[in-house]
């Protein structure tokens, strides 16, 4: 039986087990019927010309993981970012862990979207939110609404400040012999607003494990977000990520994305502005190896006068890797005084890398600066060979360039202990010990 | 007084194309549809000797197959194509030996488009081979070209001459699976310039085709094949105009350049063909096929001036085969009132050491939409490949669109690539500039505007750039708010 066919069939059992209510249910139904009619994505479609997913659905996959597994703390312990007070919601297969989660009613809500999806408290919320950015005609995005079951919940009350970053812990633990997983968040953050959040999925064991993640978030007025997603997982691990987020008046987001480690990446990064002088950033550092492949694809829509939005993607690609990048900026008619800029800079170190490229503007405003870069090259000769004379061996000689080359990015990383760590994991995906912190 | 920015717009608004009349001559018409038989009808028509006919009908087999590609940025009614008669040939067909013999209202309308053929001799050193719906009616400077070797006729006449030219070479380029218009030009294909340039000549003179879409409800298949043998050189001139007219006219050209080792072609355009009116009604589909192949350390380079046209769907490509060739690109695109645009070109790198330049320089006023899109492609043998692009944009107006679609494939880590892409449009603080220092608006523009598309049409040969500059302001003056 197709994987496709599976999906499909097992629907309706699962739909039936769940207590929700009508709207959701709905929401569910019309978005099986999306994935239904148009399947999985294929090389076809603009959209995923440089990245298939053929491979990937040939195999069998779990949709529902035996929900016995069990993690010890000292076992996971260093994939937290331990030395900083945390909320967390952590979930194994799918399943939340209230063992080592860590959430809170208290002020602010960082919950299980199960709970918001079936409780009457949550319901005017859910009917505000959920699923009313992501997009419908999107086959990958469908199939997670239309299995939307689990997944972190995070909702900051006005003028309320996040006083410790929350953390967002997808495990697989291995104990499936391939697995599906399909998590979903709903992050609100209200006017006068402010959060920190880092996402991560890692699996525990080398195991088939697809993941198709969407995350819905709304920015209101005047509040400011800021996310990190660290993308390190094992090379047996593929994820489908979806990340939509509306701004209104006055707010800022911020997305950084770290993709380090995995089989296949692709990241699904939109932003919408719902309100004048919205500020969003994207940025993203990207380091493979062996036969990864990456995808990032970025749309800025800007439809409100005086915003402004920074994209900085840095990809190092070595080995057999496959880079990818696809970055939109629409600007509509009335967004006047707009302020788009997108770069996106590539380095070759082997043969057989690939990197492709296709950044586009689409622009129907007149008053308007929007400009976008775009290189792919090589280390540069002079520069090593600088290094190189005055005593640094060639390797740590290239190790110090590549870090200089995506250094930009991190420089905007607003958490100090989480930059320690990335630092050391991009020295560490470098195989080198660079002699200082950051 | 003052002339207000107000005035202005009325003015170009109301300025009707000025190169839109309609000339007076008998010709003779195929009727409207495309089946088998009007593809053989047209092959026996123009004498062509069976292997044609066949290569035609093959290509018309091909297309039957395809269909009409949809990805492109634009919106417009497609053309039914079979309503269009695919001959169109004026009557009074003998060939001219000289200028005296050729029917005076085809010279009245060279005249009015100031491309007097008279001047044009004396003064320019060109040879025109001018294309008049679809069947080329003079060719001068022949003998000179001649007495160095140079074949430069139409392609009918090619195929009847030196068939084992254009046998070895037609289709290669682009062969007639390529895309559905190129496909049906194949098919149907009526006329056309054939160049040939032996080994080691430089052609003294500056190569040029005039090409016109007369006929009502004739849609034009030019074909152009130009062939640069071992370190040769050429610069080849193409422009077009064509009358106003209500209905959509169809223009599927093919364009094919083959630069052998060493050699070195440039190919210019300018075109203006009808772009509707300011409603948006009529004007001209440019469906263009264009691409050249570069051997050992040949050249081709490609300078366009677009400013006609309802919908261009055009991308002049190199494909960069052997080792230590150069492809080069060199556009500006200007788009007014309903105009679309969505050009752009492709730099296949496939030898080592291959080099590729594009610079892009598109204009949008009124309520154009105007999109680059370009690939860049490195293949893994492409060892050392180098591109430089950039695309950049200017709007004039709220209600146009500028769009950039970049493709950027490399599979070689030695690949330098670099892209560049702005939008925006002319600096309050710029104009105010030029106020300051006694330049009115107006002016400020025209200059602006100029220096922006400097960098292209200074690539374009003398006798060209002039004309360029002259469609760069009709298109343009005044459009900006």
């Amino acid at each position: 039986m197709e994987f496709k066919e599976k999906l499909l069939s097992s629907h309706l059992a699962f739909e039936e087990d769940l207590d929700l209510n009508d709207s959701v249910h709905k929401t569910r139904a019309s978005a099986l019927k999306v994935f239904e009619d148009k399947g999985f994505p294929s090389k076809k479609e603009e959209a995923w010309k440089y990245t298939s997913l053929e491979a990937l659905i040939q195999k069998d996959y779990a949709l529902f993981p035996k929900s016995d597994s069990s993690i010890e703390v000292n076992d996971v312990k260093k994939y937290f970012l331990y030395d900083t007070d945390t909320y967390k919601v952590i979930f194994i297969d799918g399943v939340y862990s209230p063992f080592l989660s860590n959430t809170t009613h208290d002020g602010l809500d960082v919950c299980l979207m199960s709970a918001a999806l079936s409780k009457p408290k949550y319901r005017k919320l859910i009917d505000t939110y959920f699923n009313k950015i992501a997009p419908e005609d999107d086959s990958m995005t469908a199939l997670n609404t239309s299995y939307a079951k689990e997944g972190a919940y995070i909702y900051i009350p006005k003028s309320v400040v996040a006083e410790k970053p929350i953390e967002i812990i997808h495990f697989s633990s291995g104990n499936e012999n391939a697995l599906w997983l399909q998590p979903r968040n709903l992050i609100v953050v209200d006017e006068n607003s402010q959060a920190q959040i880092i996402e991560r999925h890692q699996s525990l064991k080398e195991h088939p494990v697809v993941t198709n993640c969407v995350t819905e978030i709304y920015v209101h007025q005047n509040a400011f977000l800021d996310y990190y997603k660290l993308q390190n997982d094992l090379p047996s691990a593929s994820l489908i990520d979806g990340t939509f987020i509306v701004q209104e008046k006055n707010s800022h987001a911020s997305v950084h994305t770290f993709s380090l480690g995995g089989k296949l990446i692709r990241n699904n990064l939109r932003y919408f502005h719902k309100g004048e002088n919205v500020m969003s950033t994207l940025k993203g550092v990207t380091i493979l190896h062996k036969k990864q492949h990456v995808d990032h694809a970025t749309l800025v829509h800007h439809s409100q006068p005086n915003c402004e939005s920074h994209q900085d993607y840095k990809g190092i690609f070595g080995e057999r890797s496959e880079g990818v990048f696809n970055g939109q900026i629409l600007v509509d008619k009335i967004a006047q005084k707009t302020n788009a800029f997108q770069q996106n800079n590539n380095i070759l170190l082997d043969d057989k890398a690939t990197v492709n490229t296709k950044p586009q503007l689409e622009i129907f405003a007149d008053d308007v600066k929007c400009s976008h870069g775009c290189t792919i090259g090589q280390l540069d000769e002079e520069a090593l060979f600088y290094l190189r004379s005055r005593g640094i061996p060639k390797k740590e000689a290239k190790a110090l360039l590549t870090y200089a080359f995506a250094n930009n990015v991190l420089e905007s990383v607003q958490l100090p202990s989480l930059k320690k760590r990335i630092n050391g994991q991009i020295a560490k995906k470098l195989g080198v010990n660079l002699g200082f912190d950051l | 007084m003052a002339y207000t920015e107000e005035e202005l717009k009325k003015e170009l608004e109301t300025k009707e194309y000025e190169y839109g009349f309609y000339t007076d001559i008998d010709s003779d018409t195929f009727p409207s549809g495309l089946n088998k038989d009007i593809v053989k009808a047209i092959s026996k028509k123009k004498g062509e000797p069976e292997w044609m006919t066949d290569w035609r009908l093959k290509a018309f087999e091909s297309w039957s197959e395809m269909t009409e590609p949809e990805w492109a940025n634009v919106n417009y009614k497609k053309p039914d194509l079979q309503a269009i008669s695919y001959y169109s040939a004026p009557k009074s067909k003998p060939k001219y030996d000289s200028l005296d013999q050729v029917d005076p209202e085809l010279l009245k309308t060279f005249e009015k488009l100031g491309i007097s053929i008279e001047e044009q001799k004396k003064l320019s050193g060109v040879a025109v081979d001018i294309v008049m719906d679809s069947v080329s009616v003079a060719t001068t400077f022949k003998k000179t070209l001649a007495e160095k070797g140079i074949i430069f006729c139409s392609i009918s006449e090619a195929i009847k001459e030196h068939p084992e030219l254009v046998k070895k070479y037609i289709g290669s380029v682009i062969p007639p699976k390529d895309n559905y218009y190129a496909g049906l030009n194949s098919a149907v294909f009526t006329d056309g310039s054939f160049c040939y340039i032996p080994k080691g000549v430089r052609c003294p003179m500056e190569l040029s085709t005039y090409f016109r879409i007369n006929q009502a409800g004739t849609g034009q298949f030019e074909r152009t094949l130009v062939i640069a043998d071992q370190g040769s050189y050429v610069s080849y001139l193409e422009g077009c105009t064509a009358p106003s007219r209500d209905e959509n006219q169809l223009h599927a050209a093919v364009v094919e350049l083959i630069a052998l080792d060493d050699a070195e072609i440039k190919y210019s355009t300018v075109q203006n063909w009808f772009p509707g009116d300011k409603e948006g009604k009529g004007g001209v589909f440019n469906f263009v096929t264009k691409r050249g192949i570069c051997h050992e350390r040949s050249k081709i380079s490609w300078t366009q001036v677009e400013t006609g046209s309802a919908v261009t769907w055009k991308y002049p490509s190199c494909i960069l085969k052997g080792n230590n060739s150069v492809g080069e690109f060199y556009s500006i695109a200007v788009t007014n009132n309903y105009q679309q645009a969505d050009t752009g070109t492709k730099m296949i790198h496939l030898g080592k050491n291959t080099r590729s330049t594009i610079i892009s320089k598109g204009i949008s006023a009124g309520k154009s939409q105007n999109s680059y899109r370009g690939l860049v492609q490195v293949g893994a043998r492409a060892k050392n490949a180098r591109n430089f692009s950039q695309c950049d944009s200017l709007l004039m107006g709220n209600e146009c669109g500028a769009h950039t679609f970049p493709y950027i494939e490399a599979k070689n880590n030695s690949a330098q690539i670099e892209h560049e892409a702005t939008t925006s449009k002319i600096g309050e603080d710029q104009i105010f500039y030029c106020n300051q220092r006694g330049i009115d608006t107006e002016k400020a523009i025209a200059l602006i505007v100029n220096g922006f598309s400097k960098e292209v049409l200074n690539k374009l040969p003398m006798e060209f750039a002039v004309e360029a500059q002259k469609l760069l302001e009709i298109s343009l003056e005044g459009s900006v708010g």
